[in-house]
């Protein structure tokens, strides 16, 4: 029987199938579980925080290839996931507007014009900045399908501008790492403005309501959204897997250990780092338009520079140059965050002084990450390498 | 608990009390004190509940009653120390030495009219506005006064509020000043008043040109109402001479298009503009029956459509006629507006222009030189916040993300040693080697446990560092709370360095730039001229040579890295000086250090200094352009950087050659 | 079929357990930015449900308080109200500060039909079926001090500065158009907006002290945030300003927010608000008493804390009437509520969701406390405000109308959920 090139690729790695498994059977349980398709015991909220934390699996499965694989630290990846948000949150937030705009213009004693509707509907979203005028960026708001591939474009944009200049000039190292990092903050300032189009430190909120589907209750869409989340991450990791174990795959991890000898070897090192940053930066962005719909709100706060360096931390606890250590370590970090900062985890008593979480938790991060990067470079995915090789031994 | 005994002694003391007051309330109300306090207590509801609206006739009352009462009655109105009896409304001069026992005075006698607990009485506050009427109520009489505290006070609260009727009194008040600043001080209110107030023309325009080279706020203040115009208009040409400027409607930025047809409308020399809105009302006030002017509502979703109708209602009369555009700019284009002076008389006009004229060039030039201080303030901030970055980044390459947290670090155990040490100027030059301690042992200690061992994996560098960093800021959290803490300067820092009313900076600011040339000093000749520099820079290029010259590369690398995080904890105190000491201070400016020093050009610190002072620069000539958004001139500080980097991506200074690294 | 039979058996083993006691949620944030301001107001909230346990609860019924940390994080906000009403099942939330966390709240709250008490001043524009505001809208804080600048002060030219976020944005719009309307000229007011933790003040406090160079008298109106009021404050104190020359009033600048300042050299600078600690009367010396019991001497009340102590009392007398916890019913009885004022007179809850609030001016003095030196009587809060056109014709009365975006022109409901 003839195999396809994916199946020989699968039967090259096992652990494709394995990771695919895994996600499939927890997609089950927690469907079986949920409030909307089973029995009801995993209560829609924390439906929502684990479709949450899929997207940061996906966001720090391109951190990885762009850091553990291509060796670009990028402390601004949250900044294309965050514009993703944006992206599908104008279209969500125009949307719904205009459906709200629309039913209460059924009243009214004339049917309301065009211009009537548009303004209508700019006061309702910019009323809290103290606008009602829509600005050109949102042009194309009401249509879903341009919004959609703008998600794709914008980001994408933004990264090939950015990384063109950037590697062009030969910036590498902890200077492209403070530059990155600078562009997210510039971002951000940029959006906390309440000029910049985007409703400021506002942000868009709401998200969570899909226009036209009011009917529908919460714990349904959230299930839609965790279902797409675990579909994203499947696919993400696919063709990230894809990608390096491919030639090109060979080529970043050439440039990571030497950028100057595969310069040497005659490769355009340039134009294979654009396209792993510009195509990480996508994968990113779709992380993003996953993801606040189902927080609900973005806002500018989101884009700050820590958020990409949190993203830094989970890739590095999880364990660089392997795709399912960031998915680990996104998804552990992320929840263990989540539970220990919720209030709900119980406090630790010394006796003398009682250590709460809250208080405690972000020391204790620290710390551990400081112990990671020294003693275990590797990560927790260091520790499943060991395990596994010592299981085949 | 308290015994019955000691009960009865109070008791005894508060009848022995009652009794004394009585007596003393006896041998005075005899005289005038009732014709005082019931003036007082008819104005009570006013003067309790005071308000500018009401005051000027309380105010006017009791002075007009005159005598020795009056104005102390007013000074101590003024400065809150009247109180009213809640039992009886009356009101009473009182004082208190501990806050626990109140003494009333009468208010014409001064003698001790009782001592009450806080509760039975209520303190009387006048606004400050009602503070100010009355202080310039006491002028004419406290300008003369013997005491030179009061004559400076009263001076004071003319200089801001000065009346037409002050000119007099002023003028005497300087004939029998004393004190040669005061009087000079007189003396220049004396022209300003005259400039405004005189009717001598001769006499205000000679003031007027006294004040041409004066960039005193004060002046600008009363000369501009000079110049103040009103807007009118008219549909022949005004004569020549009568009006200060003719608008033309298209270009001013006085009124714009829609006003002036409003005024327009106003004069009754055109018909209004019908909005879409009252086109909307209008029409459907004329529903019948699902249709208006021969169209069926549905339709009316159309803009032209609705403008049809309008114009079908108007042909009908039912509606006032709308007017279009062509019609609206012929209107405008027929109308003159014009600006007309309020002074009458020309001649002062034409001085005060051209003195106003010759303040404004000086004024402009000042403003420039502001903005220069405010830049080179601004720069010396980013540099002593970047400073230390500039040894264990620029000199060393080690990347720390927790420097941040070295300068918070600082700006704590300033604010720790101020709780121990009340005087400010000692706390603070002890807070100093302290802070340098801490941060150095702090320095020194990541160097040891952290950063050694990764000194050929920057990147890994990085995040260690930021682990420390995001540790660090959660300690601060858990230690000193979120809330800001006080970090006070001493007061010889209080002030600022006022050349003239337009050039001024603050004297903390000022002893920030002296700090930062001092570090700079002190650092360029520790790494030039001393043996620790020539170490370091030995070991930061070459460290196995620099070993196998019997340096020893470890001890080197941990003293140069505690100095960078020594100095960045004397950054922190200066810092906290000025803004606030919370637990972000650090990140505040951690990616700005990093970018002074990356854009300066990594390796020494005159890239460092020149950074800073690009960005400060920078920054303060964006806000400049665009004064009412500080957040965009960051942002376009930032993207300015990025790009920047790409034509220089080794900063201003770059080393050349070996030194160079990568 | 068998699906809704199981959901309803769950449900039925949800509301038995909830029974047993009332649960009072707690969204205030314990970590990040508002920390600083929010723990606080849960402290007040444990303090307040602690002395009503002690009362013996309501109806027989303790309460339990359910306290979450959002971390300052919005997002986070709307998560955590979720998990509020939908896991924990508590019957009132009282929470949030900043307008932005309120914004990210209100679709969890409307959907899950929650009962939201919101204690801070805020821009209005909003009225929300489940949210009682019990903070000041503007009109209740921002209106009358300007008033006070106008009337007592005799200012003719405005500094509006604020931080760039909405409150400062839609309060400095409707300032500007009440100014406009009261004949103040559009030059004469000067609007500048700076980020949160801004420092760097001196160009701004230079450019202030410019603006008196026509003669007017300059007044600025402060809604600067949190510590940046700090750096803006030292500035102002380093150049000399005094009160007398340029006041400066504040609306987001309490108790709190001076504990970080030495106020000596502000001594008469203003603050509008609704309650200040130096209120005299039995009943704040009694709530400042315990206040300084439970949470330790050096720790001072504020606007704030006022509101949430209004608000739980009245939804405490609410739950009392109705006789259950069930959000309807609760509601209804909340219109027309009365509770006396920490500072004196009457706190009626209105049913437009707001409450009528005095207006206290205070002068700062050098203990770091305000001077009250205007009180006015009881002032009605206004969701939509009469001076933007656009506003002045909505109208929210969830009692009668049952609408809180009513439209007076078109006599119509705009709409039902509220705009976030």
């Amino acid at each position: 029987m003839m195999k396809s090139p994916l199946m020989k690729f699968l039967n090259r790695n096992p652990s494709v199938l394995i990771f695919l498994l895994i996600l499939s059977v927890f997609t089950i349980l927690i469907t079986i579980g949920s409030e909307a398709f089973g029995f009801g015991f995993i209560s829609t909220s924390l439906v929502k925080i684990l479709g949450k934390t899929l997207c940061f699996c996906l966001v720090a499965i391109s951190m990885d290839l762009v850091w553990g694989y291509c060796g670009i630290l990028s402390l601004g990846h949250f900044a294309f996931f965050g514009l993703g948000g944006y992206m599908i949150g104008m279209w969500l937030m125009y949307e719904r507007t205009r459906l709200i705009v629309l039913e209460a213009g059924k009243n009214a004693e004339l049917p309301m014009t065009v211009q009537e509707i548009q303004n209508s509907i700019g006061s309702q979203i910019f009323g809290v900045v103290g606008g009602s005028e829509f600005p050109i960026i949102w042009t194309f708001s009401n249509f879903l399908w341009v919004q959609l591939l703008l998600i794709v474009f914008i980001p994408g944009l933004l990264a090939l501008i950015f990384g063109w200049l950037a590697f062009r000039s030969r910036v590498t190292g902890v200077y492209l790492s403070i530059l990155t990092q600078a562009m997210t903050l510039a971002l951000a300032l940029y959006l906390f403005q309440n000029d910049s189009g985007l409703r400021g430190n506002n942000g868009l909120s709401g998200l969570q309501n899909l226009p036209g589907l009011e009917d529908i209750s919460q714990s349904v869409i959230s299930m839609w959204f965790f279902w797409g989340s675990a579909l994203a991450l499947g696919l993400g990791y696919l063709f990230v897997k894809l990608i390096v174990e491919s030639k090109l795959g060979n080529v970043i991890r050439g440039i990571r250990d030497n950028e100057q000898r595969m310069r040497f070897l005659g490769y355009n090192v340039e134009i294979y780092k654009l396209f792993i940053f510009t195509f990480t930066a996508i994968i990113a962005a779709i992380a993003g338009a996953l993801y606040y719909p189902q927080a609900g709100i973005i806002n500018p706060a989101e884009l700050a520079p820590i958020a990409s360096i949190y993203l830094a931390v989970w890739v590095a606890i999880g364990g660089r140059g392997r795709i399912y250590g960031a998915v680990i370590g996104a998804g552990v970090v992320s929840l263990l965050s989540s539970w220990l900062t919720g209030g709900q985890a119980p406090n630790i008593s010394l006796g003398f002084i009682e250590l709460k979480w809250v208080d405690w938790w972000l020391v204790l991060l620290g710390i551990s990450f400081v112990l990671v990067t020294l003693y275990a470079p590797k990560g927790i995915g260091g520790l499943f390498d060991k395990l596994t090789k010592g299981a085949r031994k | 608990m308290r015994s019955p005994h000691s009960l009865m002694d109070i008791k005894i003391m508060h009848r022995v009390l009652r009794l004394f007051v009585i007596i003393i309330l006896f041998t005075t109300t005899a005289k005038a004190q009732p014709i005082f306090q019931d003036l007082v207590q008819s104005h009570a509801l006013n003067i309790i509940k005071g308000s500018v609206k009401t005051a000027p006739k309380v105010i006017e009352s009791i002075q007009r009653f005159g005598g020795k009462p009056t104005n102390k009655f007013l000074l101590e109105w003024q400065s809150k120390n009247l109180w009213s009896r809640r039992s009886d409304g009356l009101i009473f001069l009182v004082k208190s030495n501990d806050k626990k026992k109140y003494t009333l005075f009468d208010l014409e006698t001064y003698d001790i009219v009782g001592i009450v607990k806080k509760n039975e009485i209520k303190q009387i506050k006048p606004n400050s506005g009602v503070r100010g009427l009355i202080g310039t109520a006491l002028v004419s009489s406290q300008l003369t006064s013997n005491i030179l505290a009061n004559r400076i006070a009263s001076l004071e609260s003319l200089t801001r509020n000065p009346k037409r009727t002050h000119l007099e009194p002023l003028r005497k008040a300087i004939l029998k000043e004393s004190d040669p600043k005061v009087r000079s001080k007189m003396e220049r209110l004396e022209r300003l008043l005259t400039m405004q107030y005189d009717t001598d023309t001769v006499k205000r325009i000679a003031a007027i040109k006294s004040f041409s080279n004066d960039l005193g706020l004060d002046v600008r203040a009363r000369l501009n109402p000079i110049l103040e115009t009103t807007l009118h208009l008219s549909q022949t040409p005004p004569k020549a001479g009568s009006y200060a400027r003719i608008l033309d409607i298209n270009k001013t930025d006085r009124l714009t298009r829609t006003e002036a047809y409003d005024m327009i409308v106003k004069q009754g020399w055109a018909t209004a503009n019908i909005s879409p809105k009252m086109k909307r009302t209008a029409i459907i006030k004329h529903i019948k029956n699902g249709r208006v002017a021969g169209f069926d509502i549905k339709d009316l979703n159309l803009e032209t459509n609705r403008n049809l109708a309008y114009s079908r209602l108007t042909d009908s009369g039912l509606v006032s006629k709308d007017v279009n555009d062509t019609q609206i700019q012929l209107a405008l284009n027929k109308t003159f507006f014009y600006e007309q002076y309020i002074e009458p008389s020309t001649q002062v006009v034409i001085t005060a222009k051209n003195s106003l004229a010759s303040i404004k060039t000086k004024v402009s030039i000042s403003q420039g030189i502001d903005l220069f201080l405010d830049g080179l303030s601004l720069a010396s901030i980013f540099f002593l916040a970047a400073i230390g970055l500039a040894i264990t980044f620029g000199v060393m390459g080690v990347i720390n993300m927790a420097h941040g947290e070295f300068i918070m670090m600082g700006a704590y155990t300033g604010y720790l040693i101020q709780q121990y040490i009340t005087n400010y100027t000692l706390s603070i030059i002890i807070a100093i080697p302290i802070a340098f301690a801490v941060t150095f042992t702090a320095g020194v200690l990541m160097e040891r446990l952290i950063i050694r061992h990764l000194y050929h994996r920057p990147l890994e560098t990085l995040l260690a560092t930021f682990g420390v960093s995001i540790a660090l800021q959660q300690l601060a959290k858990n230690i000193f709370g979120t809330q800001a803490r006080p970090l006070t300067s001493p007061d010889w820092l209080g002030g600022a360095w006022a050349i003239n009313d337009v050039i001024s900076i603050s004297w903390i600011r000022v002893a920030i730039f002296g700090l930062s040339i001092l570090f700079f000093v002190m650092l360029w000749f520790t790494l030039n001229k001393t043996r620790l520099g020539l170490e370091t820079r030995a070991v930061t290029q070459n460290p196995r040579m620099a070993a196998s010259m019997g340096i020893n590369p470890d001890k080197i690398n941990m003293l140069t890295f505690g100095l960078g995080s020594g100095i960045a904890g004397i950054a922190g105190i200066a810092i906290g000086l000025f803004a606030k000491v919370t637990s972000e201070l650090g990140s505040d400016y951690i990616v700005q250090s990093f970018m002074t020093v990356v854009v300066g050009g990594v390796g020494n610190i005159w890239g460092t200094l020149a950074g800073a002072a690009m960005i400060g620069f920078l920054q303060k000539s964006i806000e400049w352009f665009n004064p009412s958004n500080t957040l965009a001139a960051q942002t376009f500080m930032i993207i300015f950087i990025i790009v920047f980097i790409q034509f220089r991506p080794r900063g201003i200074i770059a080393l050349r050659g070996r030194a160079a690294g990568d | 079929m068998k699906k809704i039979l199981l959901a309803s058996a769950l449900s039925i083993v949800a509301t038995t357990s909830a029974i047993a006691d009332i649960k009072v949620g707690i969204l205030h944030s314990l970590s990040g930015t508002m920390a600083i301001s929010e723990t606080t107001l849960k402290d007040t909230m444990l303090m307040l449900i602690e002395q009503q346990n002690a009362k013996g609860g309501i109806n027989g019924e303790k309460l339990v308080p359910v306290v979450v940390d959002p971390a300052s994080d919005w997002p986070l906000f709307a998560e955590k109200a979720r998990e509020l009403l939908s896991v924990e099942d508590v019957d009132v939330i009282f929470g949030n500060w900043t307008s932005v966390s309120r914004k990210s709240v209100l679709p969890v709250i409307e959907e899950l039909n929650g009962l939201l008490f919101y204690p801070v001043q805020y821009e209005g524009e909003e009225s929300s079926k489940n949210v009682f505001y019990t903070g000041a809208a503007p009109n209740q804080q921002a209106i009358p001090a300007t008033d006070y600048y106008l009337e007592e002060l005799g200012v003719e030219k405005f500094a509006l500065l604020g931080t760039d976020y909405v409150y400062p944005r839609t309060t400095n719009k409707i300032l500007e158009q009440y100014l406009k309307d009261k004949g103040i000229s559009k030059d004469d007011i000067f609007v500048n907006y700076t980020p949160f933790g801004h420092s760097d003040w001196s160009k701004i406090v230079s450019d202030v002290v410019a603006l008196g160079a026509d003669g007017k008298k300059v007044g600025v109106i402060s809604t600067i945030n949190g510590d940046a009021n700090i750096g803006f404050y030292k500035e102002l104190a380093a150049a000399g300003i005094s009160a007398d020359d340029i006041p400066v009033v504040a609306f987001s600048v309490g108790e709190e927010e001076l504990a970080g300042l030495d106020t000596t050299n502000l001594v008469g600078h203003l603050a509008a608000w609704n309650y200040f600690q130096s209120a005299e009367g039995a009943i704040n010396a009694n709530f400042i008493e315990t206040w300084k019991t439970t949470m330790g001497k050096d720790r001072v009340t504020n606007d704030p804390m006022e509101a949430h102590y209004i608000g739980f009392n009245m939804w405490v007398n609410a739950v009392k009437d109705a006789g259950t916890t069930d959000v309807d019913a609760v509601r209804a009885e909340m219109y027309g509520q009365k509770f006396p004022n920490l500072t004196g007179g009457i706190a009626e809850m209105l049913p437009n969701h707001h409450l009528t609030k005095p207006v206290l001016i205070g002068e700062i003095q050098d203990n770091g406390q305000f001077d009250i030196i205007s009180q006015t009587s009881e002032v009605a809060g206004d969701a939509w405000t009469d001076f933007l056109a656009s506003s002045a014709i909505l109208k929210s009365d969830w009692k009668d109308l049952g609408c809180g975006m009513y439209n007076t022109e078109t006599k119509s409901c705009v709409q039902l959920k509220s705009n976030y």
